[in-house]
């Protein structure tokens, strides 16, 4: 199984080299399809078919409007040019990169080691939350029971997604 | 956006009323078998999607179906924030608390808050979607004036 998810993955790396390298946006976004489309078989091969289920049909939907974007507008990316030299771009990823990594090494130097430890929340989560929610599926006892705060928070990000579309968007207010 | 051929209006018909249906169905199982307010939501909204891609925009009256989507919409996450304050007010004093009777697990009406909780996702993820498409559609029809 890890032959075939290492197969599947390397398809998706491949699928996003070419969007970003594409010259026509639509085969871009075909590309981009390649990546979703491929995660949907990896949370089948590894057994999470919540998951599959929301990530096949939203990325139908992103494609089907993707797509409709692109064929209104151009196909041709636009292409801008930098005043900048080259050098002072990558001096400063490579900077910025350097910080991150320190203040991830900082951060990350008082938790438990890798790979132990990790089993404490999950043993209790799986063992009794048939008995504490009542409900068979342990997903949907877990989104929302035991982290009702996160569910709640998905929930208002969809609505300010709502608001900033429908603000942008707006033609009558603008005049 | 006009609408497509006979044979894709045709299977659109047939199709609509059961990706509706199916939608549903992971809604209130979403407790028992894979799936949710998450999953059934996107997929409501995708048999709304399915219909205005199909006929065309002049098939439904989109302004007032974007008031209506809006209006469900914000709602549903208004019920869904009440019934979890429900239980900072009755049962453990607790956000989020699952203060109602759980019955039996495995039946259809049973975990207490948690078909509540799925329904109320499940119409607030639909309605968002779908207004997010109607309002990309709306500015175009517009723009296009």
């Amino acid at each position: 199984m890890e032959l075939a998810i290492s197969i599947i993955v390397g398809f998706m790396i491949l699928g996003a080299i070419y969007a970003i390298h594409a010259r026509d946006i639509l085969s871009a976004v075909i590309a981009g399809g390649i990546v979703g489309y491929s995660l949907v078989i990896c949370f089948l091969l590894l057994k999470a078919p919540d998951l599959a289920i929301v990530q096949i049909v939203v990325e139908t939907i992103t494609l089907i409007i993707m797509v409709a974007v692109v064929l209104d507008s151009s196909r041709v990316e636009a292409y801008g040019k930098f005043d900048r030299p080259a050098w002072v771009t990558a001096g400063t990823a490579v900077l910025i990169l350097a910080i991150l990594f320190w203040f991830l090494k900082e951060a990350s130097a008082p938790l438990a080691p890798f790979g132990e430890n990790s089993m404490r929340m999950a043993d209790a989560y799986v063992n009794g939350a048939v008995e504490k929610t009542g409900s068979i599926n342990l997903v949907t006892g877990v989104v929302f029971d035991f982290r009702g705060y996160d569910t709640l928070g998905e929930a208002t990000v969809l609505v300010t997604a709502v608001l900033g579309v429908l603000t942008i968007l707006r033609i009558k207010g603008k005049r | 956006m006009e609408g497509m051929t006979v044979i894709v209006k045709k299977t659109t018909q047939l199709i609509a009323g059961i990706i509706f249906l199916y939608g549903i169905y992971i809604i209130l199982h979403g407790h028992l078998t894979p799936g949710g307010g998450f999953a059934g939501g996107v997929i409501l909204a995708g048999s709304f999607i399915l219909l205005i891609l199909a006929f065309g925009s002049d098939f439904l009256n989109l302004i007032r179906e974007e008031r209506g989507s809006t209006l469900y919409e914000n709602l549903a996450i208004l019920v869904f924030l009440l019934l979890a304050l429900t239980g900072l007010l009755a049962g453990g004093k607790i956000f989020f608390a699952n203060w109602l009777p759980h019955g039996t697990p495995g039946e259809l009406v049973s975990a207490g808050f948690l078909p509540l909780y799925n329904i109320f996702i499940g119409i607030e993820v639909a309605a968002s979607i779908l207004t997010i498409f109607l309002a990309l559609v709306i500015f175009k029809e517009e723009i296009l004036k």
